[in-house]
């Protein structure tokens, strides 16, 4: 009795290709219409756009760091090598991973995921990304005047009184872009609560939502953290009035302290929304439902939480005391424990699938491998008695950026290959966007394992030179970057070609259950002809998808 | 040649070694766990496959089982790394304490005996050394990879970090918090040696006072003699046995007079000892770091002599 395979999968109901429809981008086509909008789209493409422009500027800043690595006298000035760290920090956290998948991809889709037509407070939207924009812009120039050496941790006393580059200004534009964070995270909230369709429950909102809500609950309680302490910062470097400098009678420690409440949390920031699309991409090529939705779903606010009881692991051997370095580590091993139940659902999910390798699924995939290592690594340094030695190296670095960029840059490049057919009405070249996939994942691997190694080997980060021994592992580490720059230049040829030339796509051309591709693509511009009645859960594949209004 | 592993040499290395070995292999199995898991599903379970695939499966179990084994396992990773901290952490009390102040971009070592170096550091092995790490200016790091051991050194505090050297040889050594534009130039070379050379090499430094008698000189020129010397008339503690002992504070409670204490009562007289309203002028901004270390060096000598903190 053996069931033959291949079901039909009917590729969705081919409706006429929508060219001269109506939609949110036809709608108006002035510069003017774009940068007065206040369609939810439109800010999200805006957001994506301008965040694209940061993230470049900060992988040329990462670029001008691995080059300066391939010779162990360092082939950059020491002042300048500083300079380019900090702006590739403070860009890539600020001014990409923080806000991408939330303000980008989360403003184009969470709405339409939940059958609203717009965000709750859609002028408030526009001043996210204004003030985003113009914070980053700030950013961007005080680095390009002259920039600023203190690493994106703005650490004291150093930030108090021995520096010299535009720290105030980075601290503005840090400050101001926090402003965006909170409005984001509050509009997403509102939103949630308030505009879902009707028959949307909150075990019916697709994982992708939950993790935007979690996101946004961090972005609105950590958020006022940082603008205090980066306030008391530059209170300090301006008026003199000892906090943080123990020469005025400050308290170094205790910048670290606030800079961490934020900071960590800030972390599941960056991963959170990564979780999100991944938990989307997965059942669709999978052609399965989630498994185990309401474990990860809770893991997604078990994550949220906990986040916030973890700060002090980055202050293992800053000075705390014993006894809350053990209760912080406990603490981070607490917190690991969602991340292994969302990773071991990933792969369960696979289980009886229908799996196709589609270029979304290819970062999905990477996605969770890279998270995995990522992960298995945080628990090396959530281990005292390891920590003690790989903290502030190289192994650090490698670790986190498996999380940030193997995880969130995968996921967001997962997502926005996902979505890209929803937003532009167009299909990409598949095989291009393939290729792209598995050399980012290459090319990544390559940058960041021998960083695991150099760790181990005990290199410090943040050094413009090193000892000659461990020249061999920061070429290869370089040669990686140099296949990760045209890996990441990739997309914008393909997708940029997809934009004029790309074949039409359909409403649904991967065949998904979500709201989002229940309406034509590009979507009209307020999102649904007719609020769509949601009648089940997402996710259901059987392997035919059943749309969650049908 | 590409080296795979960094030194081993010191006590706390091997613990580190084997926690590391321990955290690899647990790490490497997780890994080929899921990525087994998932290359196998993706073959499997590829579109054009052929495999049945079964009915629904009840998550429930699945959730539970790999819930708790990874709460568990990363429960005894906790202590395991925990206990190999608490080791690092505490140092033996008879451990040699040498100060070493950190300043953008260098490294200022001072032995007991008074003999000083930069950026070089010799020990002995074998014995427990304890550093004593103070800070001229902003946050330094002195990190030894080949003893695993690294604290930040942080300015406006002590803080200390030990090992016990077990093998001869020259092993770099790092500061690893960002301290301005030559921070990587910050480094240099940790010397181990026997301890009968390392007597050797210390005798070898020429002529010099020890800490404590360079501190005795201090002491009088700061003028801290004419209230803390026993014969004063002014109302002022005995220094005499108070390092290592606790002291009753105004108010309650006691603390333990050790560097840190005699460090924060000489620059802002911080704490304040039950009888002594405090009339003590602050030195901080006065007295270097390195002066400081010196009197300090001075007052513990005074621990063994009779006489009690009053």
């Amino acid at each position: 009795m053996t069931v033959p395979a291949l079901p039909e999968l009917t590729p969705v109901p081919e409706l006429a290709p929508v060219t001269a429809v109506e939609n949110y981008l036809t709608d108006d086509m002035s510069l003017r219409s774009w940068l007065f909008t206040l369609d939810h789209k439109r800010i999200g493409i805006l957001f994506i756009i301008t965040l694209t422009l940061f993230f470049f500027i900060g992988g040329a800043a990462a670029a001008l760091i691995r080059i300066d690595l391939i010779d162990p006298a360092g082939l950059a000035p020491p002042a300048l090598y500083n300079r380019m760290f900090t702006a590739h920090g403070i860009l890539m956290v600020w001014f990409f991973l923080l806000p991408i998948i939330p303000a980008g991809l989360g403003n184009f889709v969470l709405p339409l995921m939940i059958g609203a037509h717009d965000v709750a407070f859609p002028r408030l939207n526009l001043m996210s990304w204004y003030i985003l924009a113009i914070s980053g812009g700030l950013a961007f120039a005080a680095i390009f005047i002259g920039g600023l050496d203190t690493g994106w941790t703005f650490y004291e006393p150093f930030t108090a009184d021995f520096t010299n580059g535009h720290v105030i200004m980075a601290l503005a534009a840090v400050f101001l872009s926090g402003f965006s964070s909170i409005s984001t995270g509050l509009n997403f909230i509102v939103t949630t609560h308030r505009l879902r369709a009707p028959g949307m429950t909150w075990y019916r909102l697709p994982v992708f939502v939950w993790t935007i809500y979690a996101t946004s609950v961090i972005f609105v309680l950590a958020t006022p953290v940082l603008a205090a302490t980066l306030l008391m910062s530059a209170v300090q470097r301006f008026l003199h009035v000892g906090v943080f400098d123990p020469a005025l009678g400050g308290d170094p420690i205790l910048f670290q302290h606030l800079f961490w409440f934020y900071s960590h949390p800030a972390v599941y920031i960056m991963i959170l929304p990564g979780m999100g699309v991944v938990s989307e991409l997965i059942p669709c090529f999978a052609r399965k439902p989630l498994f185990g939705y309401e474990f990860v779903v809770w893991s997604s606010i078990g994550l949220a939480i906990i986040g916030f009881l973890v700060w002090g692991h980055h202050m293992f051997v800053a000075g705390i005391s014993v006894y809350s370095a053990l209760v912080f580590s406990m603490m981070s091993f607490f917190v690991a424990v969602p991340s292994a139940i969302k990773v071991f659902n990933w792969t369960a999910t696979l289980h009886d699938g229908w799996i196709s390798f589609d270029a979304p699924m290819l970062y999905a995939l990477g996605f969770v491998i890279l998270f995995t290592i990522g992960g298995l690594t945080g628990l090396f340094v959530a281990t005292l008695g390891f920590d003690e030695y790989v903290h502030d190296t190289y192994f650090v670095i490698a670790h986190f950026h498996y999380i940030m960029v193997g995880g969130m840059v995968s996921a967001f490049f997962g997502g926005l290959h996902y979505w890209w057919p929803k937003m532009t009405g167009r299909l990409y070249n598949e095989w291009w966007a393939r290729i792209a996939a598995l050399l980012i994942f290459f090319g990544f691997n390559l940058t960041f394992f021998p960083q695991f190694i150099l760790g181990y080997l005990g290199m410090p980060r943040r050094l413009y030179a090193y000892p000659p021994e461990w020249q061999f592992w920061n070429v290869l580490s370089s040669a990686g970057a140099a296949v990760l720059a045209v890996a990441y230049a990739l997309p914008l040829f393909y997708l940029g070609w997809s934009l004029f030339r790309g074949e039409r796509a359909g409403p649904n051309p991967w065949g998904a259950t979500g709201l989002e591709w229940q309406t034509p693509s590009p979507p009209p511009k307020h999102n649904f002809e007719t609020t769509p009645i949601v009648t089940r859960g997402p996710y259901q594949y059987t392997p035919e998808p059943i749309p969650q209004n049908a | 040649m590409t080296r795979f592993l960094p030194y081993t040499a010191s006590t706390l290395s091997h613990e580190v070694n084997w926690l590391y070995l321990g955290l690899l292999i647990i790490a490497f199995c997780v890994l080929l766990l899921v990525v087994g898991m998932m290359a196998t599903f993706c073959v499997r379970y590829r579109r054009a496959s052929a495999t049945v695939r079964g009915g629904p499966v009840k998550s429930f179990r699945f959730e539970i089982a790999w819930t708790s084994a990874t709460f568990l396992g990363f429960i005894g990773l906790f202590f395991w790394g925990a206990f190999v901290y608490l080791d690092a952490r505490t140092p033996p009390r008879d451990a040699v304490p040498i100060y070493v102040l950190g300043k953008q971009w260098m490294w200022k070592v001072e032995h007991p005996g008074g003999q000083s170096e930069i950026n070089t550091l010799h020990v002995p092995i074998g014995r427990p050394i304890r550093l004593v790490l103070a800070s001229q200016d902003v946050i330094h790091d002195f990190f030894v990879p080949a003893f695993r051991v690294k604290y930040d050194v942080v300015p406006g505090r002590y803080e200390d970090l030990w090992f016990e050297a077990i093998t001869v040889g020259r092993y770099p050594f790092f500061c690893s918090q960002l301290c301005g534009t030559f921070h990587a130039d910050m480094r240099g070379w940790v010397v181990t040696m026997e301890p009968a050379d390392f007597a050797k090499w210390l005798a070898a430094q020429g002529p010099s006072e020890s800490l404590a008698l360079q501190g005795k000189a201090l002491f009088h020129q700061y003028g801290c003699s004419g209230c803390h010397e026993p014969r004063s008339t002014i109302h002022a503690p005995l220094l005499a046995g108070l390092y290592g002992r606790p002291v009753a504070l105004q108010g309650g409670g006691f603390i333990i007079a050790d560097e840190a204490y005699i460090r924060d009562q000489i620059l802002m007289n911080k704490h304040i000892p039950a009888g002594y309203p405090p009339k003590m002028p602050h030195f901080a901004g006065h007295i270097s770091e390195e002066d400081v270390l010196k009197l300090i060096a001075y007052i513990k000598s005074l621990a063994s002599a009779p006489g009690s903190a009053r």
